[in-house]
């Protein structure tokens, strides 16, 4: 339990850093995955030369999609788009510092999954994160 | 089948020994707390042992073969079939045929009998505690036949509004397809008098008793049903087996649903003939170990008595439902213990159920989290989703117990 519910992960779900809509954002986009009934949406500014100036995240859901989703809108700001397509479970996984089984690592990759939809499109990241 | 006239007190500990599972840890001294029956229940070392058995002296394909080992296999899977019949007081064999779950047996009604006898603007009743298995077969359908489906609404406390089912009956339906014990609210409704009222009304009763077969005691002609649903591994039994019961004169009537090999009498290059009930819908080979196993996971019930397992179920889940409701922020939903199987689906304020779960898994204690597969009756009472204890007969009060220490753990740690 301590592994899986780090001080972090509880800080960050109770009181969240970086929660809240962003009036204008360049991107955003929402998802939920019914099967547990989370809820998430990411909303990034960026500057002319694609960087991520600002972003924030709206949504319920358990602790760990909560948590991965302030703590990844924290981790991309100053971070070109591309960098961000780059990005992969494993960087989920060390932003939350836990290692996960397959069903509770769609609820921290949500975030990730969102945030890549608003950016690129939905269609090439299903494979990607299987 | 047997109603209990008397009812004994069944010995959790004495059953749990039965159960090779249950005496494992989940971490180093951490003993395993199985709470998740509702969506499968752990099996009897005599279920395993005559499965095993089946593949170690007579594995053969049934029904055909001329040798002693297809004999012996078919003998076996035949027993199975005529002891459910028995257990649920079906007329004859033939009204039971084997399909892979509940879920399958509801297609099949669906896809042979629905196909067979439902046309555009015909009416199909379910209720809005339906498991999905009993939902989206018929909105396939309807969306094919141009069905139209109502839903008997549910009161706040999880019962099924009978008022609003009788108004329902009024336009007629065809077919009113409920369940007899709500996965998530555990509610038991009253099958009996859902299906006398629906029979008056001039509709067929389909009941879907995954939940209730395996806890009370149930009696298709008692309760009056034409079609009847239930899976053999949440009675402790194998997966990959359950029932579709139809009383005969409608299953001879209906068409095939699955063609192939055992389901026909005869073959030409220009068509075939039906074999006669129940092979007719049964293709292919079946799952012939786990029909052998879902007979002795049967013996074993009948050996509790299906009564003893109802009442010790009850005193169970009263003992939880007051435990839980003593803990600061937790809800459960549905009826009081009278009117509930086994089945505590509660929220906890400012802890998603997944996180509850999870530390719930740190402590050895196995519940589900979720929607369970009834969204439907997650949306009327406006949550997303609920933790699940579900009990069956080898839980114990400390079971309960531990589940309250632990649930107070989670409070602890995210101090609701």
């Amino acid at each position: 339990m301590d592994d899986f519910y780090r001080e972090l992960i509880i800080d960050r779900y109770k009181s969240p850093h970086n929660k809240g809509r962003l009036d204008p954002h360049d991107y955003s986009y929402e998802d939920d995955n019914p099967l547990c009934g989370d809820e998430l949406r990411i909303d990034v500014r960026v500057d002319e030369n694609e960087v991520v100036t600002e972003a924030s995240f709206e949504g319920q859901g358990c602790a760990i999609s909560m948590a991965s989703a302030d703590l990844l809108v924290e981790h991309i700001v100053g971070k070109q788009l591309a960098e961000i397509k780059a990005m992969s479970k494993e960087d989920i996984l060390e932003l939350l510092g836990i290692e996960l089984g397959p069903v509770r690592l769609k609820c921290a990759l949500l975030s990730l999954k969102v945030l890549k939809a608003g950016i690129y499109g939905i269609e090439e990241l299903e494979e990607e994160l299987t | 089948m047997t109603s209990d006239a008397k009812v004994h007190a069944l010995d959790a500990r004495k059953i749990r020994s039965d159960f090779p599972v249950l005496g494992r840890e989940t971490q180093a001294g951490v003993p395993l707390v199985y709470l998740d029956n509702a969506a499968t229940s752990q099996k009897p070392k005599m279920v395993i042992d005559s499965m095993t058995h089946y593949y170690e002296h007579q594995n053969a394909n049934i029904h055909r073969g001329i040798h002693r080992l297809a004999e012996e296999a078919t003998e076996a899977y035949e027993a199975a079939r005529l002891r459910i019949a028995k257990f649920i007081d079906a007329r004859s064999w033939r009204e039971i045929i084997f399909t892979r779950n509940t879920t399958e047996s509801i297609n099949l009604l669906a896809r042979s009998w629905g196909h067979a006898n439902l046309q555009s603007g015909d009416r199909v009743l379910l209720t809005e505690m339906e498991h999905h298995s009993n939902i989206v077969p018929w909105q396939m359908l309807a969306a094919e036949r141009g069905l139209v489906l109502e839903f008997v609404p549910l009161t706040d406390d999880g019962m099924l509004d009978l008022e609003a089912y009788r108004s329902l009956l009024e336009r007629g339906p065809k077919l009113v397809s409920f369940t007899q014990m709500s996965n998530m609210l555990g509610t038991i409704t009253p099958a009996k008098e859902i299906a006398e009222m629906a029979r008056a009304a001039g509709a067929l009763v389909a009941v879907d008793g995954a939940q209730s077969v395996p806890h009370m005691p149930v009696d298709v002609q008692d309760l009056g049903v034409d079609f009847m649903a239930f899976s053999a591994h949440k009675m402790l039994g194998p997966t990959g087996i359950g029932v579709f019961y139809g009383r005969e004169d409608l299953l001879k009537e209906m068409p095939p649903f699955l063609g192939g090999g055992d389901m026909i009498k005869r073959v030409q290059l220009d068509g075939f003939t039906l074999n006669e009930l129940p092979y007719k819908f049964e293709a292919g080979t079946p799952p012939i170990a786990e029909g052998i196993g879902f007979g002795a996971a049967i013996e074993y019930l009948e050996s509790l008595g299906m009564g003893n397992v109802h009442a010790y179920e009850q005193q169970i889940t009263e003992y939880a439902l007051d435990r839980l409701e003593e803990i600061p922020g937790v809800r459960v939903y549905g009826p009081s213990y009278k009117d509930k199987g086994a089945v505590a689906s509660f929220t906890m304020e400012g802890t998603h159920p997944h996180d509850v779960a999870q530390i719930l898994d740190n402590e050895g204690i196995a519940v589900r989290a979720g929607h369970h597969c009834a969204m439907p009756a997650h949306e009327k009472y406006d949550i997303l989703a609920t933790t699940r204890a579900s009990f069956y007969v080898y839980n114990t009060e400390d079971e309960v117990d531990r589940l309250v220490e632990a649930l107070y753990k989670v409070k602890g740690l995210f101090g609701a």
